[in-house]
């Protein structure tokens, strides 16, 4: 991994222009370089430390920018960070700041990235995010989380105005891709002091991203204008950014079509149409998340799920084509793996069951079922816990019939999110609905949830499994360590992998240099134009 | 009268804290908190945020500190999911939206709701009346999540005439009031319709007639004030109703008012949000409730308090 790390580093470096926006030849920009963007629900904080979600991330993006950004295919470039390097030991990151001002032209300092990252971890911040900290092995995160040490002990430290230093606990490959997450970013130190809790709001938020924000009605919308102390303003083309909650996905479709929205998701079952509509703006790009069934393997789950077989069977009767085919119908792929397939140097195991028919598959599972002790005599009854969600309950009531092929009795159970939640987490399902997206890009981002230690609501455990895991973290190349825990996982089945995301949405076809290949779905406006009709 | 304003504004008191109590109890007892999330949190996290929120005092503590934030300093805290606001700002932002489109939405559905109702029950059994019937049979089986979408089809997607969604000036009210309005629109219009039918077969109104006043007159001062009885006391808790909001009205047409706020709070467990809204609605309804009380007594004449 060093050597891929630092060639990465270095290619960085000599690239240094950045991406931005770019017209291509014989484009002729539009007089209003405007873009509006479609959220689902309220902006819940534009704190960067104490964002928790894509929407959140969405806006923040555009305000702050972390010491990395992401590229057109999610692959890190340089952000507020100009290069950087590392150890020997490979503990410790060494990043040298470009000379960038924040939007109220102080200059941003190493500094501001260490009071940023403290405040992550201090109990006082209480973030929901400060697990972020810990994952990323900054040294002295856990014991800042638990209020063993202060927040000053963090292993983070400027050097100089423009050089910091990270110290790690252990090598983390994934450290670099952590960046584009907002945990990360930098806050203005002398603004979050003096405003308190009230520094997000307009007029008053000051950040270092390519935009400066004008207004914020919770619920309602965020606008944002360009940020002329931006450090490469130059090459911003979008002058206002408007974020519009429509909490209602066909009511945005339809203010999408009657010109009010430049972005919009696609709600469910309805891509088909859209696409032959609409096929400039139609699109579909991969999303980095996975739908599974967990099965509970704790002491408190069902019997019959601790006989592999059983699980194998219930693996091989979920019919992903016709939950992708005929029930989403949207570009989600199957999915084999846990990990999701556009993530960034990911390679799928073989895998046997994959490549049978569905017929087969069906055969195989009654056989597995027979083997097990299950049959007409003794039929095998489990209960399937969701959250309410009219795709969730459509998937469900078919995984109903797909198991009843295999002479399963499968009773749905649907709850209320909260509870659902709670219920998981206490171990208190036969099989649940779950879905795991990636907090960067990098299989283990994935893989690290079915440790022994990781968040596993079904209580996997498997020894092997957590040593390629724990291999993988000190291994030149990784992949190989990913590949083996994701073949345990197939043959081990701790979960139904159901289907791998993808992002479905109108796009209004103006506006260009939109992203589609990025599987963690992260934009940044200073990279998008929008051309004359 | 005074008197009983004052004994009522008295009991209103202890019914207010009944309410706070008994909404804290339940809103606890539901499963899950407000930061239960898929991703679980290390308990560290979860600990840290518990004690920024006060979740870790026991139950009568904590609904003490809030009672005593509210009476205080007017303070109904932080809000548990919005880090960045406060519940006085959420209310603040969100408050006056509804208002603006519920007091509008009221005083629409009542001037037109009683004037079907008046004409109908006037011209009973003619083609005006059958007109009136079934155009507030109609708004009211037409539920407000069918009405929104078809508006904003009609004059957002094809007229283009307004905007389908969001907040400020008069075109973004146009739909919500709609919206909003019908279905209490035709609700009034059948009540006053058959609350005047039975005024106007009673004996004070024969008399009336038989004194030789003229028709209107007959309508105007005799029938309308004992008509509006049932109709009034149906009016109070009907104004509150509308003036916090709808969740359908502000999902459909993102008006970021509080009917949505309040179903939202009470999903992801905001408690302080959905205790906030919880206390303006039952401050308002008690408030109405006397308010309807005491034009009651305006009105008619044989209630003494």
């Amino acid at each position: 991994m060093t050597k891929l790390f630092l060639t990465t580093a270095l290619a960085a470096c000599i690239a240094l222009p950045a991406l931005a926006a770019e017209p291509a030849e014989g484009e002729k920009l539009a007089d209003r370089q405007t873009y509006d963007f479609w959220l689902l629900d309220a902006v819940k904080t534009l704190d960067p430390q104490k964002n928790t979600d894509r929407p959140g991330a969405d806006v923040i993006n555009q305000l702050f920018e972390g010491l990395a950004i992401e590229d057109a295919r999610g692959a890190m470039i340089p952000g507020a960070a100009e290069s950087w390097t590392l150890s020997d030991d490979r503990k410790t990151h060494t990043f040298k700041l470009r000379e960038a001002r924040w939007s109220n032209g102080d200059p941003v300092t190493a500094n501001d990235f260490v009071f940023a990252w403290r405040r992550l971890v201090d109990p006082k911040t209480a973030s929901e995010y400060a697990w972020y900290a810990e994952l990323a092995n900054i040294a002295n995160a856990s014991e800042i989380i638990k209020g063993e040490k202060p927040a000053t002990e963090l292993g983070v430290r400027a050097v100089d105005d423009r050089t910091l230093e990270v110290t790690l606990t252990q090598p983390t490959p994934y450290f670099l891709k952590m960046q584009s997450n907002t945990a990360l970013f930098p806050v203005p130190q002398k603004v979050v002091e003096a405003e308190g809790d009230n520094w997000t709001r307009p007029g008053k938020l000051v950040g270092n991203g390519a935009y400066v924000l004008t207004g914020h009605d919770l619920g309602v919308q965020v606008t944002m204008k360009k940020n002329d102390n931006y450090r490469d303003a130059a090459s911003t083309i979008l002058t206002d950014l408007k974020f519009t909650t429509v909490n209602d996905v066909n009511a945005g479709l339809t203010r999408y079509l009657a010109g009010e929205l430049d972005y919009v998701e696609i709600p469910a079952g309805q891509y088909p149409r859209l696409e032959k509509e609409y096929p400039d703006a139609a699109t579909v790009s991969p999303n980095a998340c996975t739908y599974a069934y967990i099965m509970n393997l704790s002491d408190k789950g069902p019997e019959a799920l601790k006989d592999k077989r059983v699980r194998q069977a219930l693996m091989l009767g979920m019919q992903r084509d016709i939950v992708v085919n005929n029930i989403l119908q949207g570009g989600q792929k199957p999915a084999w793996t846990w990990t999701h397939w556009a993530i960034e140097g990911f390679v799928a195991p073989d895998n046997p069951w994959e490549k049978m028919t569905q017929e087969n598959r069906t055969a195989r599972a009654k056989e597995l079922l027979a083997e097990a002790g299950y049959g007409p005599d003794k039929p095998l009854t489990l209960t399937l816990q969701y959250n309410t969600s009219e795709d969730h309950k459509k998937i469900a009531v078919a995984a109903q019939q797909f198991y009843k092929q295999l002479g399963v009795d499968l009773t749905l159970n649907n709850v209320e999110w909260k509870v659902h939640t709670d219920r998981m987490q206490n171990q208190d399902f036969d099989i649940a609905r779950y879905a795991w997206c990636a907090d960067y890009n990098e299989p283990s981002t994935f893989l690290d949830y079915f440790r022994s230690t990781g968040k596993n609501e079904g209580r996997f455990v498997n020894a092997d499994y957590d040593a390629a895991l724990d291999h993988s973290k000190t291994a030149e190349d990784p992949s190989g360590d990913y590949r083996k825990a994701e073949a345990i996982l197939a043959d081990e089945i701790p979960a139904v992998f159901v289907y791998h995301y993808a992002s479905v949405a109108m796009r209004n076809p103006a506006v260009k240099g939109v992203p589609l290949e990025n599987p963690m779905n992260t934009w940044y406006a200073k990279d998008l134009y929008r051309i004359a009709p | 009268m005074f008197g009983f304003i004052l004994r009522r504004l008295a009991v209103a008191v202890p019914t207010l804290l009944m309410l706070i109590v008994v909404s804290f109890v339940l809103m606890h007892a539901a499963p899950g908190g407000p930061f239960t999330q898929e991703r679980a949190l290390p308990p560290q996290v979860l600990a840290n945020l518990e004690a920024k929120y006060g979740l870790d005092r026991s139950l009568p503590e904590q609904i003490w500190t809030y009672v005593s934030g509210i009476v205080t300093r007017f303070d109904f805290g932080p809000s548990f999911v919005y880090p960045d606001r406060s519940v006085n700002d959420i209310i603040a932002q969100g408050f006056p939206v509804t208002l603006t489109y519920g007091a509008i939405g009221f005083a629409l559905s009542v001037v037109i709701g009683v004037a079907l109702g008046v004409v109908a029950a006037i011209r009973h059994n003619t083609w005006l009346d059958t007109l009136a019937v079934g155009v507030s049979i109609g708004a009211q089986v037409l539920p407000n999540f069918v009405i929104a979408p078809i508006l904003v089809l009609v004059l957002t997607l094809w007229l283009r005439w307004l905007p389908g969604g969001g907040w400020g000036g008069w075109p973004y009210w146009v739909m919500p009031i709609i919206a909003l309005a019908l279905s209490h629109m035709a609700s009034i219009a059948r009540l006053t319709r058959s609350s005047m039918l039975e005024v106007l077969g009673s004996n004070h109104i024969r008399t009336a007639r038989a004194k030789g006043l003229s028709e209107r007159a007959v309508i105007l001062r005799h029938a309308l004030k004992p008509a509006m009885l049932p109709v009034i006391s149906y009016l109070g808790p009907l104004f509150v109703t509308m003036i916090t909001g709808s969740v359908v009205v502000d999902m459909y047409f993102s008006t970021g008012g509080i009917g949505r706020s309040f179903v939202d709070s009470a999903l992801s467990r905001d408690y302080a949000v959905m205790m906030g809204i919880t206390i303006l609605v039952g401050a308002l309804t008690i408030f109405f409730n006397l308010l309807v009380d005491v034009l009651y007594a305006w009105i008619d004449p044989k209630i003494r308090y």
